[in-house]
């Protein structure tokens, strides 16, 4: 009995310390929408000042002092960072600010390394919670017993801080409804500050607080950062009484779920997300979300297919790129196909991202899915190439049809985390089985055929199927289901208003997003030769929506550009430099805030500006309503 | 012998959210071809009608039939199927869409075209697109993305895509909300013209009592959830408890109304 | 827009055409490749390791009067971008040979590119059987003894123990799954009457510490097997050292005496583990005297067991050059099938029945000394000794 306490105690102290980061985290989403993906880059940094400071302040006073001024200096950056970086793309398209966040905690994980070396640094122990108290021959630590009052004493104080101050007040209505706030006059871009600030603290502290249990390293961020979207989407976004339930609840299910499945603790939360999504679409503690106003910006430039001439120029193109076998070498054509299959994958996204508004973050899975699919087809039935290249992509197929079921029974943040949380289970399997799919260690030796073995007809092979795939897309873009899909991202209650089945369309799209990233995933595993759970991981996918996203997601072509810009980049970067990430992340940052509407959106909004200002008075101007769902 | 059913039939139709009777019991018949004004002061519960009507919105109990048939808890999209077409009260568009896409939309999904993946739907039925969007004087705007379209335009484009189905019955929530006097008259001269001439039963609320009294075949009064008077214009003018609640108080139009004009 | 694509794709041409390398036609150049930014903690030492040979090499006149230049790259710890990397070293820059990798799925990605394009590959750290045994190929060859020569190192002290009842905490993933395996086929091969009463999987990387402590301490075993690494053993220490899982109780595990891992823990090292490791300070041979005299005055700081990896990895490779005379993929496999060469853990030997070299581990007791965690009473394990017998490794190879 004794045990079964102090497992459950031990549980509520790492609640704590995930509940902490996780409330900042939903703050911060409830009131600015922004999906912070650097707050893990926060928590680690607060962990790492705090290491700085506790080892240089001496006494009780110096640990704590330490500590508390830690979260407060982390606090400072987050200000710093929300004033020049984030204030400039609040107007961005939806989702625009994950991928400057995700550029933050790239370089974040860069510069750590740079100012604190690359040890694992281990901290002191907290003055005065150095030990363990006896509670029937079961040993607790003290500092557990800390953090144990610690959790509720900060809900408690935010809790105050919400509905004692006028500032909570705002950030409650903010959270309920944005437009409202700025419309009674208050200062928006102070709340935004002072709510990032806060929430940054939070991490901040959480991380700082990490010292006397952890070791400070250069990964802890990615090793929180998933843990905590996934308690605040389980709690409810916005919802700080809700981080804190799902918090003990996912930390209790870990401490007693070892108990009985000492191996499935990884997938473990992913599980419990998937099943709240499931039963309750707005997390445990959230409301549904007034739908999010769409952002005037999209309205400048109506999609429309290539005319004739632009198709002549994208054929010349291809055409062009079809002849780089005649002069570049081989590494080069290996990069080319590379290339070339990102930009299936990446427009495989797009099509489910911008044309169907359902931001996947766990697209990963149903290209990695198509790679294992050429892997079993191969190595176990021994298929030729041709007909595994046929067949694999269906394992993406259904892989989607099975998750784009449930997933699209959601929407907006909560579709994303779904997709997320199946893309983790399915990762988590392919690492862990592994006498089925070699684990970690993965499944070599399936080079291609003869007939497709060599860099240039590999390279001609992916070049191919890539702009088949590109123009198959582009062609349901403007066919009768494509525009039933825009229908349905621009307005479920008006789609289901003239007999279309939003979920069936939005279904169907995902299947065919999934099974074309299967077919990407197929022909990577033949350029590899081999298949790892890499490819089904949470970095591939969070590549796939930074291409996306980098193009322009409001724009029809934009995939094709950030994948290529972005993969070719990234390539020649690691290869360049060991700090890759450093530059890289400067390279996102600057981006997003030079085009604020990708590259590709940036660059047609300059020409379409260009041709209004040409024919004077053409127009009458019209104010522009926004439609609300 | 039996009567043929009317067009639209319901009874009992009633709803409420906790301790709100947004609707209680409310009953009427529409047939074709006629113009029915269902009236009533700010949150007398018109919309919430609508939305019962076209299965929106679950009703707590009540009927409604179309032509005979239960339609009672069908899904709007069915709904729309059997020959139902709405507009909204705050209009519901697809706004990164140009205003034909919007009708192209209604006539793909009309034709049973929806997961017709390699067609062309910039050439799908552009003409009767075209067409239905002369019908209500939105021509001119073809092309324009539909999110740059004033609050009035919207309304005209949403009278379009209704039409896309060649419906029997429209349901129409404030449909001349946001547009200047004259527009409002010429919009319901057009739209009770549609409808006699195709026969289209029609459903509309409308705050503008001129527009009410012109065109309406009859009217009914709802206030509080309930139906308190109904019949033809001329009788429901004359009808004390009517002038009571509503018109007594001069309230031709309200004021949340004109401000969602100008929003 | 695919005219973008070729501008892209002409400007990169440009720009891989257009940087010149200091490497001139007659160097001798090894492509190596490492998880330099997913693990700077083991790959920074090993660098350093890797360029005091090169040093070396070239200052005793280079390989037969070639200069030896090695071109160093970053997987970023993806077995996918290790590809790449070894493709750009063989296609673009030419290498002789391929070496490095720590990660064992990039080792065994790099082994299956080198086997597809017939390259030779010197594979350093990667620790999984498998990139010798199941999945061994003729172009590849590995320098640190494996998963299972560590385990045997391990057992053969473990047997001495006389606890009967044991658990394992393992990380959930292939190398973790199959140390324990190992461990427990020759441990219950020498110890029959042994019990496994517990086992706990936390995720690599991810460990939640209190909850598997507990857990194992409730299972109360007499011994423990221990094979996480890194941040989780912090916190596995940490936490043990709190709740007194290791009081009275023996512990055996794997890698912890490198001072990779063993440093970090400073003042809360748990004293008395059978640990394999590089105890740097306690080795008194002149050829690790040499090593260390150099390594330290060329860096001031003292080596890790990456520094030694990293450095025998370029000195073997210079060997094999040295003795083929060559760099024709198959010269430099019948140079390095048998070869013998001097290490600063003294001689060893690249085997020709599995292409695994002879090199050692050391293994003895952690302890505390200074507030510092060292290695006791280590004993060094040649690599010959813990390698099954050659019958049963030609039946773990598939014939090349
Ligand atoms: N989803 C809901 N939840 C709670 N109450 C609701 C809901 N929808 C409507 N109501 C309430 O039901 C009543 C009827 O609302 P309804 O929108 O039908 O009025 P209306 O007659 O259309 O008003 P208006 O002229 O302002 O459009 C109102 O009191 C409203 O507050
Ligand atoms: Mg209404």
């Amino acid at each position: 009995m004794a045990f079964y306490v102090v497992q459950f105690l031990t549980g509520l102290a790492s609640a704590a310390s995930l509940f902490l980061v996780a409330s900042g985290l939903s703050i911060i989403f409830g009131v600015t929408r922004i999906v912070n993906f650097a707050h893990g880059a926060f928590y680690m940094i607060g962990a790492y000042i705090a290491f700085t400071l506790t080892e240089r302040l001496s006494g009780a006073f110096g640990f704590w002092g330490g500590i508390v001024l830690a979260a407060f200096a982390v606090a400072l950056i987050g200000v710093i960072v929300e004033m020049v970086l984030l204030r400039r793309i609040y107007h961005a398209p939806e989702l625009f600010q994950l991928l400057a966040t995700f550029g933050l905690t790239l370089m974040v994980e860069d510069l750590v390394v740079l100012i604190w070396g690359p040890d694992d640094l281990v901290g002191r122990r907290a003055p005065g919670f150095r030990g363990a108290i006896d509670f029937f021959g079961q040993n607790i630590p003290s500092y557990d017993l800390f953090l144990i009052v610690l959790g509720p004493v900060v809900l408690g104080i935010l809790w105050l801080l919400f509905q004692r101050t006028r500032w909570g007040v705002l950030v409650r209505a903010a959270t309920q409804d944005r437009d409202m706030v700025a419309a009674l006059g208050v200062n928006q871009k102070w709340l935004f500050t002072s709510v990032f600030a806060v929430g940054v603290f939070l991490a901040a502290l959480g991380g700082a607080l990490q010292i006397p249990r952890d070791a400070v390293h250069h990964a802890m961020d990615l090793r929180i950062i998933v843990e905590v979207f996934v308690v605040v989407v389980i709690g409810g976004l916005g919802s700080i009484v809700g981080a804190f339930v799902a918090a003990v609840l996912v930390s209790e299910l870990n401490a007693f779920g070892i108990l009985i499945f000492p191996k499935i603790s990884i997938i473990l939360v992913f599980l419990v997300m998937a099943v709240v999504l499931i039963v309750r679409p707005w997390g445990l503690f959230g409301k549904p979300e007034a739908a999010a106003r769409k952002t005037p910006g999209l309205t400048v430039n109506p999609w429309r297919p290539l005319t004739s001439n632009e198709r002549l120029m994208a054929l010349a193109a291809l055409i062009v790129a079809a002849m780089l076998p005649l002069f570049a070498g081989n590494y080069l054509l290996t990069v080319g196909s590379e290339i070339a299959i990102f930009v299936i994958f990446a427009v495989s996204l797009h099509f489910l991202m911008s044309v169907g508004g359902l931001a996947s973050f766990g697209h990963a899975a149903y290209f990695g899915l198509g790679a294992y699919g050429i892997a079993f087809l191969a190595k176990m039935a021994g298929l030729p190439m041709i007909v595994c290249l046929l067949l694999g992509p269906l394992l993406g197929c259904m892989g989607a049809a099975v998750f784009g079921f449930f997933a699209v029974q959601l929407s907006g943040v909560y579709f994303a985390m779904l997709t997320l949380a199946f893309a983790q289970i399915v990762w988590s399997i392919a690492f862990q089985w592994v006498d089925v799919t070699g684990g970690d260690n993965g499944i070599l030796g399936l080079w291609p055929s003869s007939w497709a073995a060599s860099p240039s007809r590999f390279y001609w092979l992916s070049l191919g199927v890539a702009a088949l795939v590109t123009v198959a897309l582009r062609t349901m873009v403007f066919s009768p289901f494509g525009y039933a899909l825009r229908a349905t991202r621009d307005s479920v209650l008006r789609s289901e208003a003239i007999g279309i089945d939003a979920k069936r369309i939005q279904w169907t799209a995902f299947v065919i997003a999934g099974t074309t990233a299967g077919i990407g995933g197929a022909l990577f595993a033949y350029l590899k030769g081999s298949v790892f759970p890499d490819n089904l991981g949470i970095s591939l996918s969070v590549d796939a929506l930074v291409m996306v996203l980098l193009g322009g997601v409001e724009t029809v072509s934009g995939a094709v550009i950030g994948a290529i810009i972005y993969k070719a980049l990234n390539i020649w970067l690691v290869s360049q430099t060991d700090l890759s990430k450093l530059v890289l992340g400067g390279f996102i940052m600057l981006i997003v805030v030079v085009f604020p509407k990708g590259i590709v959106g940036t660059l047609e909004m300059l020409a379409q500006r260009r041709k209004k200002a040409s024919p004077p008075g053409s127009t009458l101007l019209a104010k522009p309503i926004e439609s609300a769902e | 012998m039996s009567v043929a059913p009317p067009l639209l039939a319901v009874e009992g139709l009633t709803k409420s959210y906790g301790g709100i009777h947004a609707v209680r019991g409310v009953s009427f018949s529409l047939r074709a071809g006629e113009i029915l004004a269902l009236i009533g002061p700010n949150g007398a519960g018109k919309s919430t009608c609508f939305d019962m009507l076209n299965g929106q919105n679950m009703p707590d109990s009540g009927h409604v039939r179309l032509l005979g048939e239960e339609i009672t808890g069908r899904k709007p999209r069915e709904v729309w199927r059997l020959g139902v077409g709405r507009t909204f009260q705050i209009t519901a568009t697809f706004a990164t869409m140009t205003v034909r896409e919007n009708v192209q939309v209604a006539l793909i999904s009309h034709g049973k075209q929806l997961f017709n993946l390699f067609g062309s739907a910039p050439k799908f039925d552009r003409d009767e697109a075209g067409r239905l969007l002369e019908l209500v004087g939105m021509g001119g705007y073809a092309d324009r993305p539909c999110g740059e379209l004033a609050y009035g335009d919207l309304k005209r484009l949403e009278l379009a895509v209704a039409l896309a189905n060649q419906p029997k019955l429209l349901l129409m929530d404030e449909p001349t909300a946001g547009m200047a006097p004259r527009e409002r008259v010429e919009l319901m001269r057009l739209t009770a013209r549609i409808a006699r001439e195709k026969s289209i039963g029609v459903l509309f609320t409308e705050h503008d009592m001129d527009v009410v009294f012109e065109h309406a075949d009859r009217i009914l009064v709802l206030n509080r959830g309930t139906l308190i008077a109904e019949g033809s214009p001329a009788e429901v003018r004359g009808n004390p408890q009517v002038q009571a609640v509503y018109l007594g108080e001069g309230l031709v139009y309200d004021a949340r109304h004109r401000e969602g004009a100008s929003t | 827009m695919r005219a973008r694509n070729t501008i892209v794709g002409a400007a990169f041409a440009l720009l891989a055409g257009g940087m010149a390398h200091s490497a001139l036609a007659q160097d001798i150049k090894i492509g190596e490749i490492n998880s330099y930014s997913l693990l700077p903690a083991f790959t920074e030492p090993y660098r350093k390791g890797w360029q005091l040979a090169v040093e070396e090499v070239n200052a005793a006149g280079g390989i037969n009067g070639k200069k030896l230049v090695v071109i160093s790259k970053d997987d970023g710890g993806k077995p996918a971008d290790a590809q790449t990397a070894a493709n750009e070293l063989v296609s673009s820059e030419g290498v002789a040979m391929l070496a490095g990798t720590f990660l064992s799925n990039i080792g065994l990605a790099v082994s299956d590119f080198a086997n597809q394009k017939k390259v030779f590959f010197l594979a350093a750290e990667p620790l999984t059987d498998a990139i010798t045994w199941s999945k061994g190929n003729k172009y590849t060859f590995r320098l640190r003894p494996s998963n299972y020569m560590q385990a045997a190192m391990l057992v053969e002290a473990a047997s001495k123990l006389p606890a009967k009842r044991w658990a394992t905490i393992a990380p959930n993933y292939e190398y973790g799954q199959s140390a324990v395996a190992v461990f427990k086929k020759l441990m219950s091969e020498k110890r029959p009457d042994i019990q496994w009463i517990d086992e706990q999987w936390p995720p690599q990387g991810k460990i939640d510490a209190g909850p598997v402590v507990q857990a194992v301490a409730a299972a109360n075993p007499e011994a423990i097997l221990n094979v996480t690494f890194g941040a989780d053993l912090v916190k596995l220490v940490r936490e043990g050292n709190t709740r007194g899982l290791f009081k009275g109780r023996e512990v055996v595990s794997f890698l912890t005496g490198e001072p990779e891992y063993l440093d970090p823990l400073k003042d809360e090292t748990p004293e008395g583990w059978i640990v394999t490791g590089y105890p740097w300070y306690s080795i008194k041979t002149p050829e690790h005297d040499a090593f260390l005299k150099a390594y330290q005055a060329k860096y001031n700081d003292y080596p890790r067991l990456g520094s030694i990896v990293g450095y025998q990895t370029i000195k073997s490779a210079a060997a094999i050059l040295a003795k083929a005379g060559s760099t024709d993929p198959e010269k430099l496999i019948a140079a390095a099938e048998g070869l013998t060469m001097p290490s600063p853990f003294g001689e060893i030997t690249f085997r020709k029945i599995d292409h695994q070299s002879t090199l050692g581990a050391f293994v003895g007791k952690t302890a505390l000394k200074d507030g510092k965690g060292v290695m006791v009473d280590s004993s060094y394990k040649k690599g010959a000794d813990y390698l099954p017998s050659d019958a049963e490794v030609a039946k773990l190879r598939p014939k090349d």
